[in-house]
């Protein structure tokens, strides 16, 4: 028996045999290169409906997986695969998504939209969504820069009932029309 | 006594003698010496073979992680053409130039050295790989050579001439464009045969998707038509049940499935395919997909194993088990538990990355931690997923307990998800 330098303890006999227990664990870049397929290279997202996480807050990253994991959050994937990591490993790929530089999506969005949308934010969701969406508060996510078509998603999936809120969130929300949603998606998406 | 990986291997090298380590030195002849060393190396560098999901994202990532290491991708053709999506050019819903990325912008953005040429020979001892133009030299070598026909299983298969006649379309290019046109030229009321190899093969759910694309053109334009699958494998292969759940959704009555049924003749001037030399399968479109092996760079190295046809490798580094210094990645080496997809080969090349620079710095390599994720269209509108986390265990790449499978059924969100999962793969390839 050898205890190696970074603490790991290995069977003498097993080193020899199996080059692979030579390597040490999978680091946070390692884990979160294995995400950058779909969600773009370290992750600022190419695809207009699949999330940047460059930049996100880590805290959201880690609650959006968590969610993903237990399914309180719906997912069409996302589940099959948060489910594959321990709570350490979510932790570090939150911490590497979020020391990423945020990489703003070029896309068309409508002036008209963009304006309606500011105003219903400011009375609705400012609170929360802070400095324009721009910083995180508490567990809310950094909701600026995003693909529109993500948000278009997201905004669904609460209007349909499908993607639960918390009671200050449905609060604000419950009131507004699919319209309304749509007009602070593009809000969102415009703020660089 | 304690042994670290290269002292291990140092020893083997001293007791078994270089030959043996390197297995593969000089089976193949040198064919350029007449060209001589092209490039020069001065530093440390590192040579990829093939441009393609694993080939791009390999060079890519070295260079991130290490700029000081020179990297050269050799690569045949100008441009690349994905095969994940093909099938819905064959469907008709996407054009080629969808598919089709160049490697000018990834060359210029990461300091990648672009080298256009076939490769004809690999030399472990002398770490150089060998093209028309002359030799490069290497430290180290990531081979991404995808796949190549086993030809060789089909009687009466010609490989000069039959995928003219019968078009594989398993590589996308010209021979996807071949099996659109067959259709295109199609009477209705003709029938389309599909033939599946046993697996392993490329992409498990890719024949499956194929007979969708292919049903939901028929269904529009020529419904009194049939297309008869011929399975090698007992049952579908992956995602089973939601593509027999898709097929009686949109296509019924129009696709036989016979598992179980492995062909093994062709015959081009009777327009047919025989299963097990016996049954005589006629079709007025016949799409063969030959069985597969590693492409024919790594079998000419002397990479592939036991079996003749995939290339054994340490599921850390990725290091061919065979010849040292050699890397293998994407479809040509065996992954243990992940799939040969693309996205698996953009998973494995980033892993193979990371510890080839673990290496060349003298650094600890790191345990991979993998991803498979792989969508199937079902019509223009719906698609199925299937997805994996891999990680290493007792030295084999394994499933992560509890997680990954495939979706719960058809969805409209999955193809619009699909969409933006070929944009951002292709992106990163490219960029
Ligand atoms: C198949 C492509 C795919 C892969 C691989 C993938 N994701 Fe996702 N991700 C998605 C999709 C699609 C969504 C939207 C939710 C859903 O339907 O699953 C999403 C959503 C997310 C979100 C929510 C973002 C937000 O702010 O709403 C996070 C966080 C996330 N993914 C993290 C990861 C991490 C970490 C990995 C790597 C372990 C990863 N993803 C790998 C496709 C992928």
């Amino acid at each position: 028996m050898k205890i190696r330098k970074d603490g790991w303890v290995v069977a003498a006999g097993l080193m020899a045999l199996s080059a692979a227990s030579l390597a040490a664990p999978p680091t946070a870049a390692m884990l979160s290169n294995a995400c950058a397929g779909c969600h773009g290279t370290l992750g600022a997202s190419a695809g207009p409906s699949m999330p940047s996480l460059a930049g996100q807050s880590k805290v959201s990253i880690v609650e959006s997986m968590n969610g993903f994991k237990s399914g309180a959050r719906p997912s069409t994937i996302m589940g099959r695969l948060a489910k594959g990591y321990s709570d350490a490993e979510i932790d570090a790929m939150g911490e590497f998504f979020s020391k990423q530089k945020p990489v703003m999506p070029v896309q068309t969005l409508d002036p008209a939209k963009i304006a309606k949308g500011q105003a219903i934010h400011e009375k609705s969701c400012a609170r929360c969504h802070v400095e324009d969406g721009k910083e995180p508060k508490d567990n809310s996510p950094i909701v600026a820069s995003q693909w529109l078509k993500y948000l278009q998603v997201q905004m669904d999936d609460y209007a349909s009932g499908k993607r639960k809120m918390l009671d200050n969130k449905a609060e604000k929300m419950k009131p507004l029309s699919r319209d309304d949603l749509d007009a602070v998606a593009h809000f969102y998406s415009s703020i660089k | 006594m304690t042994l670290d990986r290269r002292n291990f291997l140092k020893m083997l090298g001293a007791g078994a003698g270089a030959g043996a380590l390197h297995g593969c030195a000089g089976t193949a002849p040198m064919v350029s010496a007449s060209g001589g060393e092209i490039m020069p190396k001065s530093g440390r560098r590192v040579v990829v073979v093939g441009g393609g999901y694993g080939g791009t994202i390999a060079a890519k990532y070295v260079r991130m992680l290490d700029a000081s290491i020179e990297v050269v991708l050799i690569e045949r053709n100008r441009q690349f053409v994905s095969c994940p999506f093909s099938n819905l050019v064959v469907g008709g819903i996407r054009q080629m130039s969808d598919l089709t990325i160049g490697y000018d912008k990834l060359a210029s953005n990461h300091g990648i050295k672009m080298v256009y040429g076939d490769v004809t020979a690999i030399d472990a001892a002398a770490k150089t790989v060998a093209l028309a133009a002359g030799t490069l030299k290497y430290d180290r070598l990531i081979l991404s050579p995808g796949i190549d026909f086993r030809f060789e299983e089909l009687a009466g298969y010609d490989p000069a001439t039959t995928p003219d006649v019968m078009p594989h379309a398993w590589k996308a290019g010209p021979q996807t464009e071949l099996l659109r046109k067959q259709l295109l030229d199609m009477k209705d009321g003709s029938s389309v045969v599909i033939t599946v190899p046993l697996a392993p093969y490329r992409c498990p759910p890719g024949p499956y998707e194929r007979v969708n694309m292919i049903a939901m053109y028929l269904k529009q334009h020529k419904p009194k038509s049939k297309i008869i699958m011929l399975d090698a494998n007992p049952d579908i292969t992956s995602k089973a049940g939601l593509f027999r759940k898709g097929w009686a959704k949109h296509y019924d009555g129009m696709i036989t499935y016979k598992g179980a049924n492995k062909v093994t003749a062709v015959a081009v001037k009777n327009r047919s395919v025989l299963v097990e030399g016996v049954d005589e399968v006629r079709g007025d479109v016949i799409n063969v997909i030959p069985p597969q092996r590693a492409g024919n760079v790594a079998v000419k190295a002397g990479l592939v194993g036991e079996d003749k046809k995939w290339c054994p490798v340490n599921a850390t580094t990725f290091e061919s088990t065979l010849a040292k210094d050699i890397h293998v990645i994407g479809d040509a080496c065996v992954a243990g538990a992940m799939p040969k997809s693309g996205y698996s080969a953009n998973s494995e090349a980033k892993i193979c990355a990371t510890n080839v620079v673990a290496l060349m710095n003298g650094r600890d390599t790191v345990e991979m931690s993998g991803i498979n994720t792989c969508y199937s269209f079902i019509t223009g509108k719906e698609a199925v997923s299937v997805a994996g986390v891999y990680k290493v265990a007792n030295g084999s790449i394994v499933a992560v307990p509890n997680s990954g499978g495939v979706s719960p059924d058809l969805s409209e969100l999955e193809a619009i998800y699909a969409e933006s999962w070929l944009k951002n793969i292709l992106t990163e390839m490219s960029t």
